[in-house]
């Protein structure tokens, strides 16, 4: 400890000649102090601290405010692309929708069609059959005439010729056989 | 360390006196009526006296001003600078962090609400201080905040600051009330009035010895550090001298900063805790 206090005396015995010791308080630098310091306060406060605090804070909202936007904006994106997703489903289900109507009316169409052509089709084969049967019927008419002229000519000429049996045999044969060539 | 070895040590110093003294160490710390230009011999200051009081421009008061005039203008640019555009560069961006730290770090948690009142007189002796103190670091400067003078005059206007602070938001009656604690025994109560009293006023003392103390302790030891190299008259001892005295330097710079906060730091405590007086 001794020595310690002997340098400590050393450091503060020294100053002798420039104005008191360590801790001697000197009124005239005080009072420059006050001055000094007050008006580099009021200077201060006027030239830096208020505009440069205002502009800190003006930085500092407007960043919040940009911020805040850019929240806002996102939120707006995404409630559009789900208003989207919403609509395109929606579209989905009704182009199904029509889709399926599409098929279903085609379907009944093929149905009406096909039963349509059946109906005409049984029709048609109703027609043709009355038709033939009326041919039919008419060919046998004609047939029946025709046999008819054939028998009237056949005894005709039976008559015309000379009434042996021979004669009359080969002539029926004859006659026969001209009817079986025609 | 026995007393014959101090003493050995004291005699080897005094002999060392006779060559070359201790006074150089006093006349880099002590306020002086000449200003110290190196390499280029001295200005001798004018003595100025008003009503018998001596209000001369010594080194000191030299000092004051050049801080006064760096801070100025160093914040003309800063301010100027956001005129121009809202993003900060060069000197406004670094002054801007510093504001920045006084006012989110120092003042808000602090002070609390309303701490935007206190904000230009904590800004203000924040770097008024924290300039003082580096200007104190460059060759030839003098640290004005070595001075007890000086500092003697910062705590006292932080303590008329916190008690004008006090008065204003409570009222002087219920300012005064409100520095005894609740729940004391009435009993007590003429001790705890003398107690608070006192501590109204350790306070800003306690502010002005710290920064006063720190401040002179690193010059002290760096001069003597550099000092030994002439006590021993040795050019052996010169490495180690310069070394430990980087080192100190180094830590200087460090304490430069952190009394700069710290003052600030307490003052804003005060502050709050005479704004705010429930806890």
């Amino acid at each position: 400890m001794a020595i310690i206090n002997n340098l400590a005396f050393l450091a503060f015995s020294g100053g002798g000649e420039s104005s008191g010791g360590l801790l001697d308080v000197n009124p005239g630098l005080i009072i420059w102090t006050v001055i000094t310091f007050v008006l580099l306060l009021v200077l201060l406060k006027k030239m830096a601290w208020g505009p440069i605090l205002n502009s800190l804070n003006e930085r500092e909202t407007f960043i919040k405010d940009s911020l805040d936007k850019a929240d806002q904006a996102r939120i707006d994106a995404e409630k559009l692309l789900e208003e989207n997703k919403a609509n395109l489903a929606k579209a989905e289900e009704e182009a199904q929708k029509i889709i399926q109507q599409g098929r279903e009316y085609s379907e009944k169409l093929k149905v009406q069609l096909l039963e349509e052509s059946k109906a005409e089709a049984k029709k048609m084969i109703a027609e043709a059959t009355s038709e033939i049967e009326r041919k039919n019927q008419e060919a046998f008419n004609n047939l029946k005439d025709q046999v008819a002229d054939i028998a009237v000519s056949a005894a005709e000429k039976i008559i015309r010729t000379n009434l042996d049996k021979e004669k009359q045999t080969k002539l029926v044969d004859e006659y026969l056989n001209d009817l079986n060539k025609n | 360390m026995d007393l014959n070895t101090s003493t050995a040590v004291q005699d080897t110093l005094h002999q060392a006196k006779g060559d070359v003294g201790s006074d150089w160490i006093m006349h880099h710390i002590l306020d002086s009526h000449q200003l110290d230009i190196a390499p280029f011999g001295s200005i001798q200051l004018p003595h100025l006296s008003l009503f018998g009081l001596d209000i001369s421009i010594t080194k000191h008061v030299v000092f004051l001003w050049l801080v006064a005039i760096l801070l100025i203008i160093a914040f003309k640019i800063a301010s100027n600078a956001y005129k121009k555009s809202m993003v900060p560069h060069g000197v406004a961006n670094f002054l801007e962090v510093l504001i920045v730290f006084v006012r989110d770090d120092i003042a808000k948690p602090s002070i609390g609400k309303g701490f935007e009142k206190f904000l230009p007189f904590l800004l203000t002796v924040f770097f008024f201080i924290l300039f003082s103190n580096f200007v104190g670091l460059i060759p030839n400067g003098a640290t004005i905040t070595s001075n007890i003078s000086v500092t003697i005059t910062l705590a006292v206007i932080s303590f008329i600051v916190v008690q004008a602070g006090g008065i204003i938001k409570n009222g002087p009656l219920g300012y005064f009330l409100g520095l005894i604690p609740s729940g004391v025994p009435w009993w007590l109560l003429p001790v705890m009035f003398i107690v608070e009293i006192l501590g109204l006023f350790t306070k800003p003392f306690a502010l002005a010895i710290r920064l006063f103390a720190n401040m002179t302790a690193g010059h002290i030891v760096i001069l003597a550090l550099i000092g030994l190299i002439f006590f021993m008259q040795t050019y052996f001892v010169a490495p180690v001298s310069v070394a430990f005295a980087l080192f100190i330097y180094l830590l200087e710079i460090l304490v430069a900063l952190i009394q700069a906060y710290i003052f600030t730091m307490l003052s804003a405590l005060f502050i709050g805790m005479a704004v705010h007086q429930e806890h």
